[in-house]
Formats: C-alpha cells, sequence, structure tokens
C-alpha cells in the first residue's frame, strides 16, 4: 500500500513567504561557498548531502489530505482539505481526462477539512463517481454550504461527477472496494473519526483533529485498538503534550508524546506526526520531529517505534 | 507507588520512587491530594516534588504535575519540581513542561525559591 501526503497542516494553509525563501537561498549559498557546482546534479546532491531538511525541503502548507494506493483503479483519500486541489491534478493525469472512481473519507466537516473540495478538478468531470463516506449526519449539508452563494461561484449540483454520500457507523467495520474500513469515535468540537483501513496484511490508521484525555483508561484502550499493529499511524500532534493538557485543553487536539505511547501500546510500526500547528515554521517542526524521535528511543520497551513527520509531498510504502 | 514524605519549615518535600506511568497515575494522583489540601495555610507555603527517585514519567503522569500545580495555587501555594533524573529531564523538556512548570536543579535550590527558612532548615538537617 502507498500513501501520499497531498496536506499535512492543521487548521488553515500556509506557505513559505519572500523571507523565508530568502534566508535559505543566502545560507544554501553561504554553504556551498568555494564548491564547484557547475551541473545541476553537482548542485542537487550537494542539496541532499549538505544541507539541513528545513534549509532544502518544507513540510508544506496544504491542509489535511492523505491519499492510499491499496493496489486497485479506484482512489481513496482522507479529507479534503486544501491538499485535494492538487490530489485532483493527480487524478486527472493519471486518468487522462477518464473518469475516474474515488473513495473520500471524511474525519469531520470543518472548514480545513473540506475547503479543497471546490478545487478538486475531478467533481467537474462527467461520469467520475465520487463516494464521500463519513459517520456524521452533516456531511452533505456542509460540501453543499460552502459551494452556496456568497462563498463559491459554483453551486454544488453544477460539478458534473456522480457525487455519492454514503453514512458509516462507528466501530463498525464497512468494505469499500476491497479496503475493510473501521471508524471510531473521536473527541473534538463536533465530533471527529478516525478510521483504521485494513487491505490484505497492511493496515493504515487515520486519526485526526482528536484530543486524547490522558486520565481515561477505556479511552486509551479504544485507541490502542484501533492502532493495534498497524504499520502506519498517520497522528494529530498539533501541541506539545503541555499546551495540549493546559492552555489549549479541550480544543481538540492532541501531541507528539501521546502519539508515540498510544502507537507503542499498540505496537504500531511507523507514527507520522500529522496536523502541523500553522505557527510553526520547519525549523519549529523539524525540531519536534528531532525531540519525538529521542523521546521514542527514552521510552522504548523492547518494540521499535518509526517516528517521521509528514510533508506534503511524502510517499510512503507500507 | 511509594511517595515520601519530609518538612521543612513550611514546606514539604514529596519524593515519589520509581515509574509514575498510566499505571498508577490515578494512585498517584490522590496521594497528592491529601498533602496539596495543606498548602496556603501558615504551616505549609509550598510543596516540593523531589523526582530523584523517579526513573520515569509517562504522559499521564506529567499531567498529574500540572494539576497539581494548579489545585496548589488554587489554595494560595505553590508546587516545584526538583532534581530531575536526567531521562525525566529530557521528557520533560520535549513535552514542554519546563515551560508551565518551575524546575529545579537540586532540592535545596527549588526551597530556596520557595521560603529562605525551608532552605534553612533543609542545610542544618
Amino acid at each position: 500500500m502507498r500513501v501520499r501526503f497531498w496536506g499535512t497542516r492543521g487548521s488553515i494553509p500556509v506557505s513559505l513567504t519572500w523571507r523565508d525563501l530568502r534566508d535559505r537561498l543566502v545560507e544554501a549559498l553561504v554553504a556551498a561557498s568555494g564548491r564547484q557546482l557547475d551541473t545541476l546534479s553537482k548542485a542537487y546532491d550537494f542539496l541532499e548531502q549538505n544541507l539541513a531538511f528545513p534549509l532544502r525541503h518544507t513540510y508544506g502548507g496544504h491542509t489535511a489530505c492523505v491519499e492510499f494506493e491499496p493496489g486497485s483503479d479506484e482512489y481513496f483519500v482522507c479529507d479534503m482539505g486544501s491538499g485535494a486541489r492538487a490530489f485532483g491534478e493527480h487524478v486527472m493525469a493519471r486518468h487522462a481526462g477518464r473518469p475516474a472512481t474515488v473513495n473520500v473519507f471524511m474525519s469531520h466537516v470543518h472548514w480545513d477539512h473540506i475547503m479543497g473540495f471546490p478545487f478538486f478538478g475531478p467533481a467537474y468531470v462527467a461520469g467520475t463517481r465520487i463516494r464521500i463516506h463519513g459517520c456524521h449526519d452533516v456531511i452533505e449539508q456542509a460540501f453543499r454550504l460552502q459551494q452556496s452563494p456568497p462563498c463559491f461561484p459554483v453551486p454544488f449540483d453544477q460539478l458534473h461527477a456522480d457525487i455519492e454520500f454514503v453514512r458509516l457507523v462507528p466501530g463498525q467495520a464497512t468494505q469499500v472496494s476491497g479496503v475493510t474500513v473501521t471508524p471510531k469515535l473521536q473527541l473534538h468540537g463536533g465530533d471527529s473519526y478516525g478510521f483504521r483501513f485494513e487491505c490484505g496484511d497492511k493496515i493504515l490508521v487515520y486519526t485526526t483533529d482528536s484530543e486524547h484525555k490522558l486520565e481515561n483508561i477505556s479511552n486509551t484502550e479504544g485507541f490502542v485498538k484501533l492502532f493495534r499493529n498497524a504499520d502506519l499511524v498517520v497522528f494529530d500532534a498539533m501541541y506539545s503534550l503541555a499546551d495540549a493538557v493546559s492552555v489549549k485543553a479541550d480544543w481538540g487536539h492532541s501531541s507528539n508524546v501521546v502519539g508515540v505511547e498510544l502507537c507503542q501500546m499498540a505496537r504500531a510500526r511507523r507514527l507520522a506526526l500529522f496536523h502541523h500547528e500553522p505557527a510553526n515554521d520547519d525549523t519549529q517542526i523539524e525540531r519536534i520531529l528531532r525531540e519525538t524521535v529521542r523521546f521514542e528511543e527514552l521510552t522504548r520497551q523492547g518494540h521499535r517505534l518509526e517516528v517521521i513527520a509528514a510533508y506534503d509531498g511524502l510517499e510512503l510504502d507500507l | 507507588m511509594k511517595l515520601a514524605q519530609s518538612s521543612y519549615a513550611d514546606v514539604l518535600v514529596l519524593s515519589p520512587q520509581g515509574r509514575l506511568d498510566h499505571d498508577n497515575c490515578a494512585e498517584f494522583h490522590l496521594a497528592l491530594d491529601n498533602y496539596l489540601e495543606q498548602t496556603g495555610d501558615k504551616s505549609t507555603r509550598g510543596v516540593v516534588l523531589d523526582l530523584s527517585g523517579l526513573e520515569y514519567v509517562s504522559s499521564a503522569g506529567l499531567r498529574c504535575f500540572m494539576l497539581a500545580a494548579k489545585q496548589a495555587r488554587a489554595h494560595g501555594g505553590r508546587i516545584v519540581i526538583a532534581a530531575m533524573q536526567p531521562v525525566v529531564g529530557e521528557i520533560f523538556e520535549i513535552s514542554r513542561f519546563n515551560l508551565i512548570l518551575d524546575a529545579f536543579p537540586t532540592v535545596l535550590a527549588a526551597l530556596e525559591s520557595l521560603s529562605p527558612e525551608s532552605a534553612q532548615a533543609y542545610d542544618q538537617a
């Protein structure tokens, strides 16, 4: 199973500013001084081998949109944040104008999770099938509302694709084109749902916009069950633990530390920090990743958990 | 979990031992509660959590510290952390608890921050 991250930022899209870009270029030029970088390939090699990730890369700024390929002709994607625009281009390019079938799984309908849909190209292609799955009863209403005047010029009814809303039941496993999906209720304003996807021997867990109350043992056990033996857990790590249990308690998000602990208890193989705080720049996210890797080392009891920080454009093979 | 207790003038020093995790944090929280009710009155100005005997703390344990500090503040008292082992110190920083709780390298430094009398009593003990 291949997983592609089209949007990894929390709450609102962000982008590099001209100052960010200028400062990186200046640092890179200084780092390259005295070197004979007279071909593109030498320059690329230098970049990869000598510059730190936050200098040669960015975690990116699109809001939640994560695709996974279970190995069928159909598309599978979690959430329709602003990353859905680029995902739509990918679908259109791959299908070369032919209609596709896209299975969408909605964690919830807060704006950052639906804002990409009006810009999702395949929705405008006749014959495309889009099945939007979720547990809330307001999903269709939310999708229609954001395309209603005066917010957007193209009403939902003018989309050419065949769009269907499919209700899933929390805790109940459902087959969707060869993938078994089990949703789980999460703590978030207006509720959110995490999903466990199983296909063949691969397990992907998508759990964003989810707060964990550490004192609630049955809550912890429920998430350990959701994460059990997952190959990848895409986890809301928006805040530090200190913020999540103090000034930002009840804001509906979690931390890197809790992500590691739950994955360790569930013996998951890989944790992707996700839903990055928009106030954090690439250097801060890189620091959080470094510290999370260290935390996993400090608290490891036999089972090793790989920790990564998701970025827009990241592809992983499970 | 063992929670040794000692008093120095108007400050209580509590010393948890071993591991503080999801399994025993409720028990620890209850044990702390008994002492926290004393904070803020004239005889107990504050509490030092001496973590020199604590080998590991989980997120649930850290949350207990935060709740205890909140509760002490509500009683007009104060809780500070002291003498963390290196591993616990690292966990404290990674979770950013260093930004919301005061921590000191030694029990003496922690006592000095709460009251000169307690530091003097500790020195003489």
